[in-house]
């Protein structure tokens, strides 16, 4: 596994989302509320290009008439057909076990750490004073 | 496959009694309606879906003597009991009480012909059940006539027809299945229309085989309705039976649901199963008429698309002219349904079926008959 330094955190704020291309794939990082998540940028379905859906809570229901909305911006909306993703587990919700996204585990790495340790940042300096998004894959 | 059938002894789901006419119903009417239907003259409440001149409403042999569509109680012994030797006929009694616009008179005329099936035919067999009629345009007076009727175990189904007035799964209809649920009747959607509305979406159509073929549609409606308004999640314990349906539109349908249902589920979050899971779990049809590919071989391959063997649940449709010669059951059907369909499904369907049966001797005779091993 090869971590990848993809941006620096200030750039993906609270729900906000990049795409970014590591090692010949194009990947989805999410800020959920402060918390950092990647997936795969090609839908299980079709391999429409999920990452860019829309960022849509969780609606659930026990009765009909009775919505209950959760999470708001934690769910994917594909764009090609709608299906909803669970950004953090990339599952869908419809076909949980066997419809899911590819997922990449993220860290939130120091500036200065990376500098010691084996990392790749292509685009762009890494510099000791900021903190970097991480992925691994 | 005659002999088979036979030897099962089959429960047939669906079978039409000769519509009363009104002379016959009077009887059991209150005096103000006995009244209002004498001096207004109404008689002739045979549902516009089935017209008793159409060769659909009746096969050229049953109709009785005056031609009447479906005879009389000895030629429904003769051409159903005793050709197939059913063990149980399910009456549904096809008339305009279902499609009335005055509450009121639908109600009476409800309740009359629940009385008169009870007394002119429950009570001369007891192979017969029935199911109930009600208005479906008052669920209070429908629910009213569902509670009153209930009490007598031979009643196993409420009876609604395809098309009413509003989509059936609309909450007004609720009422009607909270009843349903909990008398343990399962709710039977028979084709045919009140003609409250027009019997296709774009319109009155001109002919009857129009409205006829257009039932395969109607039925589409109602059941996404039921589904997508959530009926079976309210309603956790309800089954409907969809009763002369064409049955193999069914897995189409059933693609397209569960497709739209991934894209739009959020819309309707109650749905919280796909279509294919609800109707495995709440849904039945009967068998006739079932649009069949004109090769038997390949009817099988239709069949296995319902991706369940519950669902199918047998009947003649009598009088309707839908089979000929002796082929109640489809050609092509695959061995193995048959006893599921005869008699298993029915049985688990109309649970007040077993109700008046001891366990034990439907166990030994199950076997005998080779229908469990
Ligand atoms: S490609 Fe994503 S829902 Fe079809």
């Amino acid at each position: 596994m090869v971590r990848h330094v993809v941006a620096p955190v200030a750039e993906i704020p609270p729900g906000g989302r990049k795409i970014v291309s590591v090692a010949g794939r194009q990947i989805g990082v999410f800020n959920v509320g402060g918390e950092f998540f990647a997936l795969l940028n090609r839908c299980p379905h079709q391999g429409g290009s999920l990452c860019l859906g829309e960022r849509i809570g969780l609606v659930l229901s026990d009765e009909p008439g009775v919505y209950r909305y959760s999470r708001p911006g934690e769910m994917l909306r594909c764009p090609w057909h709608g299906w909803e993703f669970d950004i953090r587990t990339g599952q869908s919700w419809c076909d949980p076990k066997r419809t899911r996204v590819r997922t990449y585990p993220v860290a939130i790495e120091a500036g200065e750490t990376l500098m010691k340790g084996p990392y790749q940042a292509e685009t762009f300096p890494v510099s000791v004073e900021a903190d970097y998004v991480v992925v691994e894959l | 496959m005659t002999v088979q059938l036979r030897d099962l002894g089959p429960i047939d789901c669906d079978v039409h009694p000769p519509t009363p006419r009104m002379a016959e119903l009077l009887p059991y009417l209150d005096p103000h309606w006995r009244e209002v239907m004498v001096g207004r003259g109404i008689d002739g409440l045979e549902l516009a879906s089935y017209p008793p001149g159409s060769p659909l409403t009746a096969r050229p042999e049953w109709h009785g003597p005056d031609g009447r569509p479906g005879g009389d109680l000895e030629m429904l012994k003769r051409e159903v009991l005793e050709r197939w030797g059913v063990r149980y006929a399910i009456l549904n009694c096809l008339h305009g009480a279902m499609a009335m616009f005055s509450e009121d008179m639908g109600a009476a005329l409800a309740r009359a012909v629940n009385d008169w099936i009870a007394k002119e035919w429950l009570d001369r067999d007891e192979r017969f059940r029935a199911s109930i009629l009600v208005t479906p345009r008052s669920p209070e007076l429908a629910v009213a006539e569902i509670e009153r009727r209930a009490s007598d175990p031979r009643f196993v189904q409420v009876l609604l027809l395809a098309a009413g007035e509003t989509p059936l799964g609309r909450r007004a209809h609720w009422l009607i299945y909270a009843a349903a649920e909990r008398l343990g009747l399962p709710v039977g959607i028979h084709a045919g229309s009140a003609f409250h509305q027009p019997m296709t979406s774009l319109g009155w159509p001109s002919f009857v085989v129009e409205d006829y073929v257009d039932q395969a549609t109607t039925f589409q409606h109602q059941l996404l309705s039921l589904i997508a308004e959530g009926v079976f999640t309210k309603f956790p314990r309800l089954t409907v039976v969809l009763i002369e349906s064409g049955v193999t539109w069914l897995p189409a349908f059933l693609w397209r649901a569960t497709k739209e249902w991934r894209a739009l589920r959020s819309e309707v979050p109650w749905v919280d199963r796909s279509p294919i899971e609800i109707v495995r779990d709440h849904v039945r049809l009967t068998l006739q008429p079932v649009d069949a590919p004109a090769e038997p071989e390949r009817l099988a391959a239709v069949i296995e698309e319902l991706g369940s063997d519950d669902l199918l649940l047998f009947s003649t449709d009598y009088p309707h002219w839908q089979w000929d010669g002796d082929d109640a059951l489809p050609p092509g059907l695959p061995e193995r349904l048959l006893s599921k369909v005869a008699v298993l499904n029915p049985r688990a369907t109309y649970r007040r079926l077993a109700a008046s049966e001891p366990e034990e001797s439907v166990r030994e005779e199950s076997v005998a008959r080779g229908i469990v091993s």
